[in-house]
């Protein structure tokens, strides 16, 4: 079973792993989006980490709930909402529990990835962060780092695809050839998932 | 760029719907709201505010000015948010499914951002409630250009 105590080192392992790989979510936001990705993850997960430090909740859920609220204002970007709305919907879903088995945290997170869906009206195969976290929830079931692979993998496929959501897809063919940052910065959600469940 | 009231409060009467108008710029949204009061004539009835950038004054969206803005016009009559691209739609939409980060009655309003603006402060000065800013708004889309 999971409790607060591991969601906040989530969230915390998670901040550490966008920190290293901000220039890198940048260098791919720069040909298809407006090269601020990385940036603006690093300075959403570095609030997270100070509300969490601060004031850090008892729930699994408040965890979750309270790391989404802070993405929204502090991120500055669309990835704000975006992965506000995916931690808020899951920690809404997982209740007031104290502890939550790997199959809620499944269902949970599969409830924030299909608000994430309808908050920007996309679906899997139009290069968004959907197309690393949808492969990535759904392989949560076998096992930490079968979600880690599978989103890696579903981060990978999104550069042949043809952006149809958000700036990159003024690009239209130009989008082509693109890995996303979205798909990319979703799958290190659950690298540092895997990382921390070791 | 601060969130700004461009326009007054009510004069006498019930209250005016409020308008917020959101973009990634801040020179946007303030130059947006001043166009709409200056059109609307009578416009200065009605509290307008600009929610454009960041707190610091470069290009994105802020939740924390969005909310400021809205703070800022509500009258209790409802406030009418119109919005650029992209991050700003769904930072709006996120704030609303929040549920106590807006004033109640603050809605998301679909419509071109310039054009909308100018119909949504027009008819709010006429005396109209949110859903016929909104709908005024919205018309706004119908209008071609060639």
């Amino acid at each position: 079973m999971l409790d607060a105590a591991f969601f906040v080192r989530w969230m915390t392992a998670a901040a550490a792993v966008i920190d290293r790989e901000a220039d890198r979510l940048t260098e791919l936001d720069s040909p298809i989006g407006d090269a601020d990705h990385g940036r603006n993850m690093q300075r959403g997960f570095a609030a997270v980490v100070k509300v969490l430090e601060t004031e850090p909740p008892a729930t699994p859920g408040a965890v979750l709930i309270a790391a989404g609220r802070q993405l929204i204002s502090s991120v500055g970007g669309a990835s704000g909402p975006l992965y506000g709305t995916l931690l808020r919907r899951a920690g809404k879903t997982l209740g007031e529990a104290p502890q939550v088995s790997v199959e809620e945290l499944r269902a949970a997170l599969a409830a924030g990835v299909t608000a994430v869906g309808q908050l920007g009206g996309s679906a899997p195969g139009d290069k968004t962060m959907l197309d690393a976290l949808t492969p990535g929830v759904a392989a949560l079931s076998a096992s930490f780092d079968a979600a880690a692979t599978a989103s890696e993998e579903g981060a990978l496929a999104t550069v042949p695809m043809q952006a149809r959501k958000g700036r990159a897809s003024y690009l239209g063919e130009r989008s082509i050839g693109h890995q996303d940052p979205g798909a990319t910065s979703s799958a290190l959600l659950f690298a540092a998932l895997a990382e921390v469940a070791k | 760029m601060s969130a700004q009231t461009a326009g007054g409060t009510a004069g006498g009467g019930s209250a005016p719907v409020g308008v917020v108008l959101v973009s990634h710029s801040g020179p946007v949204a303030e130059s947006v709201a001043t166009l709409a009061v200056g059109l609307a004539g009578g416009g200065d009835t009605v509290p307008v505010a600009a929610a454009g950038g960041t707190p610091d004054g470069g290009l994105g969206t802020s939740a924390e000015l969005i909310s400021e803005a809205a703070r800022t016009v509500d009258r209790g009559a409802g406030v009418a948010i119109l919005v650029d691209l992209g991050s700003a739609v769904l930072t709006v939409k996120a704030l609303i499914a929040e549920g106590d980060e807006l004033p109640e009655g603050a809605r998301l309003v679909d419509a071109p951002f310039v054009e909308g603006a100018v119909a949504a402060v027009v008819t709010a000065s006429a005396g109209a409630d949110l859903d016929a800013v909104a709908a005024a708004a919205g018309e706004a889309y119908g209008y071609r250009k060639e």
